[in-house]
Formats: structure tokens, C-alpha cells, sequence
């Protein structure tokens, strides 16, 4: 019993999806051992694919710690790609200001709904929702064509491969040495990665969002200001939508009124199976980070397996949400005894 | 409290094992049938010329393997392109398809290719979601030598070379087609020297079929002089819509002798537009109706004796890309553009051929 106070819940769910993920990417490894999954390529494209997702899925675990929840993650992210495509193809402006713009629109995103949440007291569920709605309806405003980006300084930030020649090279079939990469998009969803958990875990600000979504009244009567932190919060949640759009943009190279549909819900999902509880109060965004690797391994192992319905990916991370659940609630009632 | 950590670790291992245990059943039972099929793809390749290759590499030429990123499954149209490809790209043929069903989610189809490319599959061929986004992911491929070949929509990359390939419909030829076999038809019934009023219902403006069925029937008139084309109009490819447009044409011009409608769907609703008007078509009333597409709704039509004419949109693409592929093997060159090969479906042939189709 004393032992367990050392390993207390928070970090028993953490480790419970670390777990899960290198189980998961072992049996990969056995499995797959032929197709080539042991390359470390593949592990690497789990991160240059969901960049996006990671940058998203991190903002979105600090809102759900505050016990809120914002489901217009994925029509932001739309936006944010029609926009940047429309600014710089439509309107011929460079790619630092169209950045620019964009991410002073999602601040401004976030502004609005922290501002409806956090000081008309209204449930996020339903301003988000309406968020959600209006920025998918704006985004076919904008454009209901597909617009293509080919603004030169774009694409240039688009196609440039970091080569991890350390990680050695592998020749293939061809006869073509293929090194690892990467590209600048992963470093920057690395950097928001870490700079949300110092956030979170060594400031005095991240310390009053845990308390905030534990207990909003206790964290009232500390004195705490309980509003100010549910409005920053979703500031900075407004920003990493667009920053975590641009990334998305730098990966797709178009704005199109159909895409990132449903981003919201795997951003959610991932936060679940990282250890979030949907109640607040706890939550951590490297967990989040698995809950994405997790996902991207599932839809990994469908492609290598290839005769299997890529929609088993969806029905994979349903049973992992069943699972998440059932133990996230078994280990509030275990608090509650104590 | 052990017990329970316990009970969560062996429930997580178990899921795992479930899921996978899943993945690899279906691994295994991959593998046994292999070798059943290299006795009928042994005969393929020996009566393939001999490439000077070394052991090595004959002894993996043996099974291909494709790559295959489908957009997803939204019409009948697209699930024959699949099945076709699945039919084609068997293990009886010498080949081992992987398939992959975007849903209709353009990152989706970059995520296959990224893992395609890591699987070090032979060839991968792309259906596309969307036109645009395709350079980097493309250029991988590219860097690691894997030729790419596209089907069905055609994309928009800042470098031909980045695929190898592209096969689809010749839209264009299609438009000729219609009008050759219009030619036919009025020879047959005696009107090649009477006037002949035409009007068409266009696709939805700037699609790919559109502009090609648009020009190629524009083109091909200039041969007939006595031919007129009164109207073109968009029913932007529905049945609603073309019915809508095909009522407004009846009332402002009294003596149409040919609908031209752009897909199937839109002839449909020209259909009830002429019916509803009180007059007849098909091949024993006034309208002549030339459609595109022939899915399987049209042929029913014409065995009604509504529609005179489909021409066919082949979504069986398959063969024509096993053949690129032959060709690339023996290391020959091969065209950027590929057309598949398409039909003409006339009403009277329509009973005949119904059974035959696959989609």
C-alpha cells in the first residue's frame, strides 16, 4: 500500500499507454519483420505524418485539464490551410505574413471562445461547437475549390528533408541508399511538445490550470484567478490550432474546404488514451503524444498488413478508448476509498 | 492494489494480443497460399524475355508487389475501379496487392505512400483524393526509386518526373465518340441530309469530363454543317438538375432533335423533362438521347427504350496498369498517358451486354 502512494494514478495511466505503445511497436517489429518495419524511417514517419496532430492533440490536453473540451480544433486547422493557400495564391502575399495573419487568426479564435467560456460561463461543449461550425462555413467562403500552394518559400520550408545520416542508411530493392529523415516540421511539433510541458509542469500558471480543472470552487477560494487562466488557456489552445495547422499545411500543401474533418475527435482520442481525464484536473501532454503514436501505429501496422479495411484503424482506437475509460474510472473510484 | 495494477497489465496485453493476433492470422494464412501460386506464376515469367539480372534479383521479380492507395468507396464507379484492380493484381498473376482505402482524406493517402515506401514495395499506384499536395511525398518515392503510377483524376505536381504513369479516361474521345456514332444513327434512319437541332447538358464546369466531352463534341461537329447546337447548359452531373435545365430547354425551343447529356445521371432527368412535356424519346420516339458514362442504371434505360446511347467511362483500370507494368519490368519505355480502353453501349445492343457488366 505504501508503494502505491509513490506510483499514484496520474503516472500509472502514463505508463500504461508508454507501455501500450512499445508493446504495440514490438509486436510490429515481429510481426512485420520482413516488410521492413524495423527501419527507423517508419518510426519517423509516424511523427513527420501527425505533426499537425501532435501540436493540436497537446492544446488540447491542456484545455481538457481545465475540464473543458473544444471541438472546433479541426475546422480551425481548415482555416488555417485555406487561408495561408488563398493569401498566397489568390492574393500573391509571401509566406511570413500569410503566417502571420493566420496565427494571429487563431489567436484571435481563442480569444473569443476563451472570452465566451471563461466569462459568460457558457458550456464549451456548445461554444466550440458553434466555433467548429463557423470556421468550417468560412472556409468554404473562402473557397469551395481545392487551392493548391505553390508559393515558392512554402514549398521550400515544405520540402526540406533533414537527412538523419547518423541513423545510417538502408538500401532497398532498387538499389537506392534511402538515410533517415525528417523534416522542420517534426523539430517545430517537438519544440510546442516540450514548451506546453514546462508550461504545464514548472510555472505557476500550469500549476493553476491543474487546479482549476481538479476543483474550480476550492481554486476560487485560493484565491486563484479562475477566469484569467480559462481565457489564456484557450488563447494559447487558439494559437497551437493554427501553428498545428500550418504544420498540416506544410504536409498537405493545399486548403480545401473537406480536410482535417474530424481532427477534433483524434486529437480527443489521443488525449484519452495519453491519461487526460475528460473531468479535468489531470493530464499530461506526453501521454498525449502516445495516444497520437498510438494511432499512427495502428493505422502503420493496417497499411503493412495490407489487405485488412483501413476503417479497422477507427474500430482499433474505439476498443483503446473502451479501455482507457473503464480504467480511468476504476482508478477514480480507488481515489475515492481513500 | 497489486492485484488490480495485475488485472489492467494483463487486460492491456490482451487487447494487444487480440489486435494482433488478428493481423497475424491473416499473415499466415497469406504466406500458405504463396506457394500454390508460384506454379502459374512460373509460367508467366519464363515466357517473359530474359533480363540480364542476377539470381538474386529473379528470384524476387517473381511476386510484385504493388502498392495501391484507393480514394475510398463513395460510388459503383469507383468499387469496380477497386475490384479491378483487385483482380488484376492477384497472386495467380505474379503479383501481391497492397491496399489501401483513404477515405476519402487526402493525409490519409500520404500516409500509405510513406508506408508503402518503407515496405519497399515495387510499384505504387495512386488513385487521388486531390489533385494538389503531392510533391514531397512524391519526391520520396522518387528518392527511393519506386515508380509511381496514377489513375482515374490527374494531379498537379511542380515535376512531371515525379510519376511515372497515368491512366484514365480519354474524355475527349469520348465527345468523338458520340458524335461518330450520332452520324451513324441519322445515316441509318435516312436523316443525314435534314437538320438536326441539338443541345446539351454539360457537367459541372472545369471537371475534367466536362471540358473533354465538351470539346470533343464541339470539335467533331464542325464536320457536319447541317448539325446546330442550340444550347449548352450545366446540370452540374445530377439527376435534379439536369432535369431542370432539359424543362427550360423544352420551353424555349420547340423542335430539339438530339439531348447531348454529359453523364447518365443528367440524361435520367432529361428523361422525365421530356416525358413530363408530353413528348417521346429514345430510339422509337422524337428525342434522341446520347448519355455518358454507361453505368448500369443506363442500360436499364435503354432496354426501356429511353436512352439511345451511352458511352462508357471504364473504371476497369486495372489491366491497363498491369501492362505499364509488364513493360517497366522488361525495362521498356512507357507513355506518360495511358488511355483505357472504352465503348460505345447503343440501345440495341443494351439486353445483350447487361450481363456482361461489371459495374
Amino acid at each position: 500500500m505504501k508503494k502505491r502512494e509513490k506510483i499514484d494514478g496520474k503516472v500509472f495511466l502514463l505508463i500504461i499507454t508508454i507501455v501500450l505503445f512499445l508493446v504495440m511497436y514490438a509486436a510490429g517489429l515481429i510481426i512485420f519483420k520482413s516488410k521492413g518495419f524495423a527501419k527507423p524511417q517508419v518510426f519517423l514517419n509516424l511523427f513527420i505524418s501527425n505533426a499537425g496532430l501532435i501540436v493540436i492533440a497537446a492544446g488540447m490536453t491542456m484545455v481538457m485539464i481545465t475540464g473543458g473540451i473544444d471541438i472546433s480544433v479541426g475546422s480551425i486547422v481548415a482555416l488555417t490551410c485555406m487561408m495561408l493557400a488563398w493569401m498566397m495564391e489568390i492574393k500573391g502575399m509571401g509566406a511570413v505574413p500569410a503566417l502571420l495573419i493566420v496565427m494571429i487568426m487563431g489567436i484571435v479564435f481563442g480569444l473569443v471562445q476563451g472570452f465566451f467560456i471563461a466569462y459568460l460561463k457558457l458550456q464549451p461543449f456548445i461554444v466550440t461547437l458553434a466555433g467548429m461550425f463557423f470556421a468550417r462555413g468560412m472556409t468554404a467562403i473562402i473557397s469551395q475549390e481545392m487551392i493548391s500552394i505553390k508559393n515558392e518559400m512554402f514549398l521550400k520550408w515544405a520540402k526540406s528533408k533533414i537527412n538523419l545520416t547518423f541513423l545510417g542508411g538502408t538500401v532497398n530493392k532498387k538499389g537506392m541508399v534511402n538515410y533517415s529523415f525528417i523534416y522542420p516540421s517534426v523539430i517545430i511539433a517537438l519544440i510546442v511538445l516540450v514548451c506546453i510541458f514546462v508550461l504545464l509542469k514548472f510555472t505557476k500558471f500550469g500549476r493553476t490550470i491543474y487546479a482549476v480543472g481538479g476543483n474550480e470552487q476550492s481554486a476560487l477560494m485560493m484565491g486563484l484567478n479562475v477566469r484569467r487562466t480559462k481565457l489564456l488557456v484557450y488563447v494559447i489552445n487558439g494559437f497551437l490550432c493554427s501553428l498545428g495547422g500550418f504544420l498540416f499545411a506544410l504536409n498537405t500543401c493545399a486548403g480545401f474546404v473537406e480536410q482535417a474533418k474530424g481532427f477534433e475527435m483524434e486529437a480527443i482520442a489521443s488525449a484519452v488514451i495519453g491519461g487526460t481525464l475528460l473531468t479535468g484536473g489531470v493530464g499530461n501532454v506526453f501521454g498525449s503524444l502516445f495516444g497520437v503514436l498510438i494511432k499512427g501505429t495502428i493505422e502503420t501496422f493496417i497499411t503493412f498488413q495490407g489487405t485488412l479495411s483501413s476503417w479497422w484503424t477507427k474500430i482499433t482506437i474505439a476498443a483503446l478508448l473502451a479501455f482507457f475509460i473503464i480504467l480511468q474510472s476504476l482508478f477514480a473510484k480507488a481515489k475515492e476509498k481513500h | 492494489m497489486k492485484k488490480r495494477v495485475l488485472s489492467f497489465l494483463t487486460a492491456a496485453v490482451m487487447t494487444t494480443a487480440m489486435i494482433l493476433s488478428g493481423c497475424s492470422g491473416a499473415q499466415t494464412a497469406a504466406t500458405t497460399a504463396a506457394p500454390a501460386a508460384t506454379e502459374t506464376k512460373a509460367e508467366t515469367t519464363a515466357a517473359k524475355t530474359e533480363a540480364p539480372t542476377t539470381t538474386a534479383a529473379a528470384a524476387e521479380k517473381k511476386e510484385i508487389v504493388v502498392g495501391f492507395s484507393q480514394v475510398g468507396a463513395e460510388s459503383d464507379w469507383r468499387t469496380a475501379n477497386t475490384q479491378s484492380m483487385k483482380t488484376t493484381f492477384t497472386e495467380a498473376n505474379g503479383y501481391k496487392l497492397i491496399f489501401d482505402d483513404a477515405q476519402q482524406k487526402q493525409e490519409n493517402q500520404l500516409k500509405a505512400v510513406r508506408n508503402f515506401i518503407q515496405q519497399d514495395v515495387d510499384y505504387i499506384v495512386i488513385a487521388p483524393v486531390t489533385e494538389t499536395g503531392w510533391d514531397t511525398v512524391l519526391q520520396e518515392a522518387k528518392d527511393a526509386g519506386i515508380p509511381v503510377i496514377i489513375v482515374d483524376r490527374m494531379i498537379n505536381v511542380s515535376d512531371d518526373s515525379l510519376y511515372t504513369a497515368w491512366v484514365g479516361s480519354n474524355f475527349l474521345q469520348e465527345g468523338y465518340d458520340a458524335v461518330a456514332w450520332l452520324d451513324d444513327y441519322l445515316k441509318k434512319n435516312n436523316k443525314a441530309d435534314s437538320d438536326i437541332n441539338i443541345v446539351t447538358l454539360q457537367g459541372t464546369i472545369g471537371s475534367s469530363a466536362q471540358i473533354g466531352r465538351t470539346n470533343g463534341v464541339e470539335e467533331k461537329m464542325k464536320d457536319h454543317p447541317k448539325w446546330k447546337m442550340l444550347e449548352r447548359q450545366t446540370g452540374e452531373f445530377t439527376q435534379a438538375k439536369g432535369q431542370e435545365v432539359m424543362e427550360s430547354f423544352l420551353k424555349t425551343y420547340k423542335d430539339i432533335n438530339v439531348v447531348i447529356a454529359e453523364n447518365d445521371n443528367m440524361a435520367f432527368g432529361a428523361i422525365d423533362a421530356i416525358k413530363a412535356a408530353g413528348k417521346t424519346c429514345g430510339p422509337k420516339g422524337d428525342i434522341t438521347i446520347i448519355s455518358f458514362d454507361a453505368v448500369a442504371a443506363a442500360f436499364d434505360s435503354m432496354i426501356a427504350g429511353d436512352m439511345n446511347v451511352s458511352v462508357e467511362c471504364n473504371p476497369l483500370h486495372g489491366p491497363r496498369v498491369a501492362e505499364i507494368i509488364q513493360k517497366l519490368e522488361k525495362g521498356e519505355k512507357v507513355d506518360k498517358i495511358a488511355y483505357v480502353k472504352e465503348g460505345v453501349f447503343p440501345a440495341d445492343t443494351a439486353a445483350a451486354e447487361k450481363p456482361k457488366r461489371q459495374y
